[in-house]
């Protein structure tokens, strides 16, 4: 992906990034800012045309945005002028279904991340972790084949964010849908992924591929003790100093005051 | 505090609320200041007050500011008898209705315009120029143009007021729909929504608050306006009740006519934010 600035450069946000990512994965994807882990994203979305190669999804080219790839933003994304269900029930309505198996769809999907009794609160009156929460029953509500989150605990604060964690974790497990994370938060990732990809900027390309084994172990245990043990704390040194050395590159070498 | 000061009290401004009472720095925080209410009511008091003092003394000749009395008298003749033939409420409501016409049919073509000019290039670029000319130019200056056109019957001042509102409207519009968060459209896309249906359910109400500013916008202008068209060239309206009231040095009517006018301007004001709290709660925090 090279994009052509105004003054008449251009940048290469991408190079030679080739991702397989088989049905079912939850896929995090880490990197510094600027390494262009939104710019993938966005073009797997739809929203921006790769300046070369290709995404397929489901053996089909991606052209353009589409339902069956789900998109949950980190905030503002949802619809201020309807209700909690009237949000949820979105993609059916758009799609013209009957309203009776929508309202029961929307009904079991507020029920499932927690919003039970919110159904007709307008969605501004809801804290940020809730909005989130409508957030992710509306991808739901499409039944997607793919999720792709662009940090969507990201706005959250921090105790808020471990509690949506749990969450996004029981709803992967329990839809077994592809999902493919972006996040800032190493700790995130590693916790959240089966799979992480870690990114370099300048140009943003991928660095690392590895597989973890932490969502299948939250998924029985603790989530504290998980995030506690000795493998979890290594690999997380491992990844954030990877990280470090190369913010400190971007930096090019400035004297750090702190 | 020993005692909750009362809710009189509070609303008049001579208490502390709940909200202000355990503030310490007030100079600079004006949300920390209390209403203020109690000095607003002395002030129309006292200029009350000084007028019906000024009469009764006949400190002022009538030729320039008519005696309390006297005005009251004439008010009530106004809507028993009317003004010249016409019921007072006759030119109240025509002015009116002037206005919501213009109004209205402004937002009918400005609205679409204003969209079509913030969606499509084609839109944006044929109307630009006409538009960015005719918004600076006053509604005023365009009344002699209508009058040789239309007249000075009531196409005339519909038609000016439709073109005072109708630029207002459009750059409200365009406005709206720039200001839409673009993840609001992408999330829409990526559910699987058309563009018709993005049109009508992400794109349209965004762009209600701003819509409504224009709307309120052009209320103000098009009521100045229709006033300032009434001096110029009517029979009937509170505009030229108040010229040809002046004619027979009737300066009662023509304090009566300007009052009338502040508090119908006020009263569409606040109609309009009503309106606009009820519409759109997300953004006026309802």
């Amino acid at each position: 992906m090279v994009y052509t600035l105004p003054g008449g450069g251009s940048v290469r946000a991408l190079e030679h990034v080739a991702l397989d990512i088989p049905e079912g994965q939850m896929v995090a994807i880490l990197g510094p800012s600027g390494c262009g882990k939104t710019t993938l994203l966005n073009i797997v979305a739809g929203f921006l045309k790769p300046t070369s190669g290709a995404v397929v999804v489901g053996g089909r080219r991606v052209t353009g945005p589409g339902a069956e790839r789900g998109m949950v933003f980190q905030q503002g994304a949802l619809f201020e002028w309807m209700s909690v269900a009237e949000n949820v029930g979105f993609g059916p309505r758009m799609a013209g279904r009957a309203r009776r198996e929508a309202d029961a769809l929307v009904a079991e999907l507020l029920r499932r991340v927690g919003l039970g009794g919110f159904a007709d609160t307008p969605v501004y009156r809801l804290s940020g972790g809730m909005q989130q929460r409508v957030a992710l029953a509306r991808c739901l509500a499409n039944d997607p084949g793919v999720i792709l989150m662009d940090e969507p605990l990201g706005a959250l604060d921090a105790l808020t964010r471990e509690r949506m964690q749990g969450l996004v974790l029981r709803l992967w497990k329990e839809t077994g849908k592809t999902i493919v994370l972006i996040t800032h938060s190493v700790e995130e990732a590693l916790f959240l992924g089966e799979r992480l990809i870690v990114m370099a900027p300048r140009p943003g390309r991928v660095i690392r591929d590895m597989a973890l084994p932490f969502a299948e172990m939250a998924l029985r245990t603790e989530a504290r003790t998980v995030k506690a043990s000795a493998d979890f704390v290594q690999v997380r040194e491992e990844v954030l100093s990877m990280i470090w050395s190369m913010e400190e590159e971007i930096m090019g070498g400035a004297q750090d005051v702190t | 505090m020993s005692h909750e000061p009362g809710r009189l009290a509070i609303w008049l401004g001579l208490a502390d609320g709940p909200l202000t009472q355990a503030k310490t720095v007030r100079f600079g925080d004006a949300s920390a200041i209390r209403s203020g209410r109690i000095w607003s009511i002395l002030i129309v008091v006292v200029l009350v007050g000084l007028w019906a003092i000024a009469s009764r003394h006949g400190w002022i000749p009538a030729f320039y500011w008519p005696p309390i009395g006297a005005t009251w008298d004439r008010l009530v003749r106004l809507a028993t008898e009317g003004f010249r033939n016409v019921p007072l409420w006759e030119h109240v409501g025509i002015s009116v209705f002037r206005v919501l016409s213009g109004v209205f049919f402004g937002a009918l073509i400005g609205i679409p315009l204003g969209f079509a000019m913030g969606l499509s290039s084609v839109a944006r670029g044929l109307f630009d120029p006409v538009v960015e000319f005719m918004r600076p130019i006053p509604p005023l200056a365009l009344i002699p143009l209508i009058i040789l056109w239309f007249g000075i019957g009531e196409v005339a001042k519909i038609v000016l007021l439709f073109l005072a509102a109708l630029f207002i409207m459009t750059l409200a519009a365009r406005a709206g729909v720039s200001g839409v968060a673009i993840t609001k459209v992408h999330a829409a896309y990526s559910l699987g929504a058309s563009r018709m249906q993005i049109l009508r359910h992400v794109i349209l109400p965004n762009a209600l608050p701003e819509i409504f500013t224009g709307l309120r916008t052009s209320m103000g202008v098009c009521w100045s306006t229709v006033v300032a068209a009434e001096l110029v060239a009517a029979d009937r309206g509170l505009g030229s009740m108040i010229m040809i009231a002046k004619n027979f040095l009737q300066t009662d009517t023509v304090v009566i006519g300007i009052v009338l006018i502040g508090l119908i301007g006020y009263g569409i004001e606040l109609l309009m934010r009503w309106t606009e709290r009820r519409l759109v709660p997300w953004k006026t925090g309802a």
